[in-house]
């Protein structure tokens, strides 16, 4: 069953704006009984950097994974691309939305390896070539064959980055990826994500803390309260509103 | 000692059974005092033990003279109450007993048929239904730590497992490390059994067997049998097991349905 409203909306998006990539709809999730995201809805266009902000345990995690459906809502859904999320395979629905965690989790091995996951997942191989230009992407020319048992911190959230942009995701979303760092490792990763995001217009969806993080990467910005979207706007007048 | 002062048979049996429960009794304390509470667990477990061995030697009495079919319905009776005991090692595991009851089954049931088969096992109650418990009673031990390990690893590796979903991986794969180390880790008793056979043990069957007149290499040859069957009933259930609940901690979304705190 496929929704209507990609005809309508995302097919018709004027040409003077991008086209709608994402739209959450009415998305809510309770578990026994607790309210983690009641009714959000939101459009994201392509291109766009989207940040959700809101204080701890106001649900911003939850949404973000509502979003790739690694939770499954208990109201409400999500259109990618103009298609109802529940209408497609979850392992391309993943693809599609690729994220970015708290902690880098690698698997044991090379960073090539990590690299290679994604795409070995469909059969795919990434020739040596991609794997260079993914790594010089985050800054990290030359480190395919190292074991990612030696990599410092930021350069292990910089290889997460890559293994997730080896899908070739529509949409970036990011999970507080600086929150374990140190500041010049924070610093590191978020120059690799303004590179990655700013250079390739990919869509973007972060989740942070850090308002002054949220100010110099997004553009637009949802405030989360209890679960509920209270603002909706530019990020300089809903952070500091 | 105990010979001294008890002549009936019984009255030495339960004697004894007091002796060893008061060493585990002991032992129980010694964890108390290391803060480590096993006293309720250890005394239900002791207490329906003895009634439940007590039980069914009385009704090996009066099944020594039933028909030898009344023996599958027996093993079954076990295979129900063994699912039932090991899938409280598996708290918070979805459809943790069915998985269990299937999986020991399958295992224990399979070899339990074969070996009745081909004549291995006696198909004499005295004998099938002994054997049999013997298999379905490891089938049980080896189910319960192939849960029990694939609940906790599951557990500390939730990020892990997460990320390879959220990179694409199908639901089986992203749980697949767990998954062996718990039908690893749940065969080890079985390994070390066969490993250490005549060496550090010599099992009760082959006592017995030695007792009742049988030829002691014959005996000790037929434990090996019994043992292989053991391993061969425990890595079966094993297998089933962890393949039939790898399924069930994932939604048919392929969201991961077991979580810290859910």
């Amino acid at each position: 069953m496929t929704e209507t409203w990609q005809d309508d909306e995302y097919m018709a998006a004027p040409p003077t704006r991008d086209p709608i990539v994402l739209r959450a709809d009415h998305l809510g999730r309770a578990v026994q009984n607790k309210i983690l995201i009641q009714d959000a809805t939101f459009e994201l266009r392509k291109g766009e950097v989207l940040t959700i902000a809101g204080p701890s345990g106001s649900g911003k995690s939850s949404l973000l994974r509502l979003l790739n459906r690694l939770d499954e809502p208990t109201s409400g859904t999500v259109f990618v691309e103009g298609t109802d999320y529940r209408n497609l395979e979850p392992r391309e629905l993943r693809r599609k939305l690729g994220m970015v965690t708290q902690r880098p989790y690698l698997f044991p091995g090379t960073v090539a390896e990590n690299l290679q996951f994604g795409p070995a997942q469909r059969d795919e191989t990434l020739s040596c070539e991609a794997i260079e230009e993914l790594l010089s992407q985050v800054g990290l020319t030359g480190y395919g064959d190292r074991d990612v048992a030696h990599l410092s911190g930021g350069e292990a959230q910089r290889v997460s980055v890559a293994r997730t942009l080896a899908n070739t995701p529509v949409i970036l979303l990011l999970d507080e990826p600086t929150s374990a760092l140190d500041d010049a490792a924070k610093l590191e990763v978020e120059s690799s994500i303004q590179n990655v995001v700013h250079n390739q217009g990919l869509t973007c969806v972060m989740v942070t803390h850090d308002l002054a993080q949220a100010s110099r990467l997004a553009e637009r910005a949802l405030l989360l309260k209890s679960g509920r979207i209270v603002r909706d706007g530019p990020v300089g007048e809903v952070l500091h509103a | 000692m105990l010979r001294l002062f008890l002549h009936s048979q019984l009255q030495l049996g339960l004697a004894q059974a007091a002796v060893a429960a008061l060493v585990a009794l002991a032992v129980v304390l010694l964890a108390r005092r290391r803060k480590i509470h096993l006293e309720a667990e250890t005394l239900v477990a002791m207490a329906r033990g003895l009634v439940q061995i007590i039980a069914v030697g009385s009704i090996l009495v009066i099944l020594l003279r039933a028909p030898r079919w009344t023996s599958a319905f027996l093993l079954a009776g076990m295979i129900v109450a063994a699912g039932a005991t090991s899938a409280r090692r598996a708290k918070g595991m979805p459809d943790a007993f069915r998985v269990s009851a299937w999986s020991i089954a399958f295992g224990a049931g399979s070899v339990i048929a074969l070996m009745t088969s081909l004549g291995v096992i006696d198909t004499a109650i005295t004998s099938l239904v002994p054997v049999g418990s013997m298999l379905i009673a490891n089938a049980m031990n080896t189910n319960g730590l192939a849960l029990n390990r694939f609940r906790s690893d599951v557990l500390a590796h939730v990020g892990e497992i997460e990320t390879a979903l959220a990179l694409g991986a199908e639901a089986r794969s992203s749980v697949s490390p767990q998954v062996q180390a718990s039908f690893e880790a749940s065969l080890i008793p079985a390994i070390d059994s066969l490993r250490s056979l005549g060496i550090v043990w010599i099992p009760g069957l082959m006592a017995g067997m030695l007792l009742s007149g049988a030829r002691p290499v014959y005996a000790a040859i037929y434990q090996f049998v019994v043992l292989a069957m053991i391993f061969a009933a425990s890595g079966l259930t094993s297998l089933t097991s962890t393949m039939l609940i790898r399924d069930r901690v994932f939604s048919p979304a392929q969201q991961l349905l077991l979580q810290p705190g859910r």
